[in-house]
């Protein structure tokens, strides 16, 4: 407000203060680039580092070896053909239910959203063996054949990312003002003609902004890849892995990280150039629909909508879950709830080394923690892509930005697993070995939770109209009120849903956690990998037992994110 | 002001006021949490107060008292780390050689054994507390490595099945080839799976250098599964109690696995549902060892004297599901009836299957997977 009260100092002032907020914006972009500096870039540049140089010298005759072997450009067709898609069906099947889990209101509507997101923590490993006791030769859906197929693998990659597209586009859905849609009606377009034409060009940017994590994590992942796929079946991130850890071919490897790192960067340009190109500034209020399948209010397009996600949820979530939950009450003395009784203890036959119970009280913390890290670090981020400076360089630093930092998402457990173990015994020659630090787990998680945060922030604060920045300065407010006033408000109703998935992320993190697993410190993901690692129907049935109360957790954690979505979406209501 | 896009402010104050508790909330746990209690507290009565890190892998437990008693007598703190299993375990102290990630190693088994003595990555110790048993299994003169457990990699049958089917259970690997156990067997991958490699290797063993390819060419042909790991094997394909839906009867496992399909109150090895194959076992054996350039090789030494202490070795059984390599020890009741181990397993020497690793799982892709 000073600049108000002492006009005659105006332009002075407000020249320092532009100097100021360059400063500060600046400053808001460059603690998130160092954490990503330390904790994900300089490991996976060691790693591959190590790969491509030999007695000192850069070594590429790796390139020429690796890509004429014609096994490579097999895998990365696989891994092509699998991630494209799987996130071709994750966004057609997703989107009917971000809209109605999102724009709709029905009871029971919080319950499914929440129930949504389970199987995005649940652990690989118990998803592949739940999801190969439906598709086994004498399993409920063994006649599909599915069992080490690529349907298979694609079937699970859905599954896995469904939760992303819904509520990604869910989030931005929920705010997007209904008045454009009811315009074209009342123009005569029929409701196709105005989804297609108004509403779909404005979810653009946030159907692009959920395609791309998905198509990150459907091209990156390892575990359900390695169970369902079936021995023949190679994948890039497979292949690193192959590399690494059998054979410590790192030249191989680091050649194939090369790649991997192409192919997610081409998918994030595409998804950036079809995100920029429909994004502007949109009118965003909170509307919710109460969804009529019956009487006069009844819409065809709810029906189709209701009928897709029904299937999804109840065919393609519900079944490999149910197998899992009807499972975990089975006990070598019949039915009953002997299995959850032992997660009480280290297990029967003694299998681990703290209960479950610890071992998900350790999940929670360290959770906790790096959901903080990532909502923090994230949020700056989010907050820094989503100005539009007037300059062009500055434009094209702030998207390299973002797309920056969704690599994490794209680069190989095992790359970043090793990365950390090479670099960071004494990060930037400073004398300090990170490597058995506790505080690691949760940072590596916080690395994978960052590009979802900025996801789901994202897109709401690129919606805001820039003349709404620029009239509150006008006004006299400073930089700071400018975020408090107009920012944060829109922010917050996201920032709930950030930290949900942050959360739901960190929980359910095993890739970049079993390398800096302490064994007398275990998470529950871990609990559950070595409990089903032993033979016997006490082990799996406690293992199982435990993934419910991870599932669980997950639905608990989403339920209060949810609250606190709902409460500040008041904010516009 | 009024927020220039919120109309109606009406709810504003509390939600502003919730989110702000959650976060206050929050950040107060957090910082309570991991960083608070990072370290557990030295034992009491410790002497000394240093640290000796221990490397292993996921799978490594002991009993909390054994821990305590170790910190109580040496006054050290034994730190564990699980960077990986297996091929990855010593992988990984190869490429952190020159920093190493701990003092002392416990879980490099016989398949990665040379690899770790080749690139430098241990410094030999002769414990005292080895004896002939652990002797039996060095890998070198110098001792670089201290045998601890040994696992016998098996198939499994599920007698059952066979029972019901009235077919006669196989007991060698050539019976595995036979027509009337088409489609029956499960194995593990060996490039992704432990056992799978130690399958593997059973085979170069029992048919040599010229005649496994032909054997695997053999299960091939008789119809043999391959699953990626050894939890997808035994709890999907196999037919076994603990398993549902599985439509083969033979899997590949380990030789300590029938105890653990036993039901309650049955005694008699006859009536187990499940049995090992003994004669188609391979051998793992786990090595300890002190890692080269260990701040601590002091406590790393007492570190391997201590796994090879009679209350640990007694421990392992239970806790790691192996068995422990001092033979004089006594086996858990359940171990002794249902858990025979076999008397010849097939086994390599550690610098064969280190020179020869790479290409019998290249080759063993081209055949079975094509």
């Amino acid at each position: 407000m000073t600049t108000l009260t002492a006009p005659a100092s105006a332009p002075l002032a407000y020249r320092r203060s532009a100097v100021r907020r360059g400063v500060l914006w600046a400053l808001a972009a460059a603690v998130p680039l160092a954490f990503l500096t330390v904790f994900f870039a300089y490991p996976v540049a060691a790693i591959v580092g190590r790969g491509l140089v030999a007695d000192g010298a850069l070594d590429l005759s790796g390139f020429a070896d690796v890509l004429s072997r014609p096994r490579t450009w097999r895998i990365v067709g696989t891994t092509l053909a699998q991630a494209t898609v799987g996130t071709v069906l994750a966004v057609v099947l997703g989107v009917p239910g971000a809209y109605v889990l999102h724009r709709c209101t029905f009871p029971g509507r919080t319950a499914v959203r929440a129930f949504v997101v389970v199987p995005f923590v649940l652990p690989t490993v118990v998803v592949g063996v739940a999801f190969r006791s439906v598709l086994a030769p004498h399993g409920p859906l063994g006649f599909l054949d599915w069992d080490g197929t690529f349907a298979g693998v694609v079937a699970a990659l859905v599954f896995f990312n469904y939760a992303v597209v819904v509520r990604t586009v869910g989030a931005f859905w929920a705010t997007l003002d209904p008045r454009a849609e009811q315009a074209a009606r009342t123009l005569g377009a029929p409701p196709w003609r105005a989804f297609v034409s108004v509403t779909l060009p404005a979810l653009t940017p946030a159907i692009a902004s959920a395609a791309a994590i998905v198509f990150l994590f459907c091209s990156t992942a390892f575990g359900v890849v390695l169970v369902l796929g079936g021995t023949g079946y190679g994948t890039v991130e497979t292949e690193i892995w192959v590399q690494t850890t059998q054979f410590l071919d790192l030249r191989a490897a680091a050649v194939l990280s090369v790649l991997q790192l192409l192919v997610v960067g081409a998918a994030l340009a595409v998804a950036g150039r079809a995100r920029t190109s429909r994004e502007r500034a949109l009118e965003l209020r909170v509307t919710q629909m109460r969804l009529a399948l019956r009487g006069p209010e009844r819409r065809a397009g709810d029906v189709a909508a209701v009928a897709v996600t029904g299937l999804v949820v109840v065919g393609l979530l519900a079944l490999p879950l149910l197998t899992v939950l009807v499972r975990s009450f089975r006990t070598p003395s019949g039915w009953g709830l002997g299995n959850y009784a032992a997660l009480g203890t280290t297990g029967g036959p003694n299998a681990l080394s703290v209960t479950v119970w610890e071992a998900a009280a350790t999940s929670l913390r360290v959770a906790l923690d790096a959901t903080v890290l990532a909502v923090v670090v994230g949020g700056l981020v989010a907050l820094v892509v989503s100005r539009r400076p007037r300059s062009r360089p500055a434009r094209r630093a702030v998207r390299l930005l973002d797309g920056v930092f969704m690599l994490p998402l794209g680069v190989s457990a095992v790359t970043v697993g090793f990365g950390f173990l090479v670099a960071l015994d004494r990060p930037f020659g400073i004398d300090l070995d990170l490597r058995g630090s506790l505080v690691l787990v949760p940072i590596a998680q916080a690395v994978v939770a960052v590009p979802l945060v900025v996801r789901t922030v994202l897109p709401v604060l690129r919606a805001i109209d820039t003349r709404l920045h620029e009239a509150a300065a006008v006004l006299g407010a400073s930089p700071g009120a400018v975020l408090r006033l107009v920012d944060w408000p829109v922010a917050a109703r996201s920032l709930g849903l950030a930290v949900g998935l942050a959360f739901a992320v960190s929980l359910g993190e095993f890739g970049a956690t079993s390398f800096l697993a302490r064994p007398d410190r275990p998470t529950l993901p871990v609990v559950i990998f070595r409990l089903i690692g032993r033979p016997g129907a006490e082990n799996l049935g406690m293992a199982l037992a435990a993934s419910v109360l991870l599932a669980a957790l997950t639905a608990a954690v989403m339920l209060v994110a949810e609250r606190l979505r709902a409460g500040s979406a008041g904010d516009l209501a | 002001m009024a927020s220039p896009l919120a109309p109606g402010t009406r709810r504003r104050r509390p939600t502003t006021a919730t989110a702000l508790t959650t976060t206050v909330a929050a950040l107060a746990l957090t910082a309570c949490s991991a960083v608070g209690d990072s370290e557990p507290p030295a034992a009491e009565g410790a002497t000394s107060s240093g640290t000796v890190v221990l490397v292993t892998h996921d799978s490594f437990a002991l009993s909390e008292e054994l821990v305590a008693a170790f910190e109580e007598d040496t006054g050290l703190t034994l730190e564990q780390r699980a960077p990986g299993d297996g091929g990855a375990l010593v992988n990984q102290l190869v490429l952190t050689k020159d920093a190493p990630l701990g003092d002392v190693v416990y879980g490099i088994d016989n398949a990665f054994a040379s690899r770790a003595i080749a690139e430098g990555v241990l410094e030999p110790y002769e414990s005292p507390a080895a004896g002939e048993d652990a002797q039996r299994y060095a890998v070198d003169d110098e001792g670089h490595l201290t045998a601890v457990d040994v696992g016998d990699v098996c198939v499994n049958v599920d007698r059952t099945w066979f029972a019901e089917a009235g077919i006669a259970e196989p007991e060698t690997l050539e019976d595995l080839t036979k027509p009337e156990y088409e489609d029956l067997l499960v194995v593990t991958n060996p490039a992704t799976s432990s056992p799978g490699l130690a399958f593997l290797m059973a085979t170069v063993a029992a048919f040599g250098e010229d005649g496994w390819v032909d054997y695997w060419t053999a299960l091939r042909d008789n119809g043999v599964k391959v699953a990626s790991g050894w939890s997808d094997a035994y709890y999907v394909d196999f037919t076994g109690p603990s398993s549902e839906g599985g439509d083969r009867p033979l899997v590949l496992s380990y030789a300590s696995s029938p105890p653990y399909e036993v039901p309650e109150g049955v005694t008699d090895p006859a009536e187990a549902p499940t049995r090992a194959l003994l004669d188609t076992c391979f051998r793992q054996v786990e090595y300890a060892g002190v890692l080269a350039g260990a701040e601590n090789p002091e406590g790393a030494r007492q570190v391997v004297d201590w796994l090879l202490s009679p209350e640990v070795q007694a421990d392992i059984p239970e806790q790691m599901y192996v068995y422990p390599v001092d033979s004089s020890v006594e086996l858990p009741e359940s171990w002794a009836t249902f858990a025979p181990q076999p008397e010849e397993p097939f086994t390599l020497d550690p610098e064969v299957i280190t020179e020869n690793r790479d290409a019998w799982i290249r080759t063993w892709t081209d055949t079975v997977v094509g």
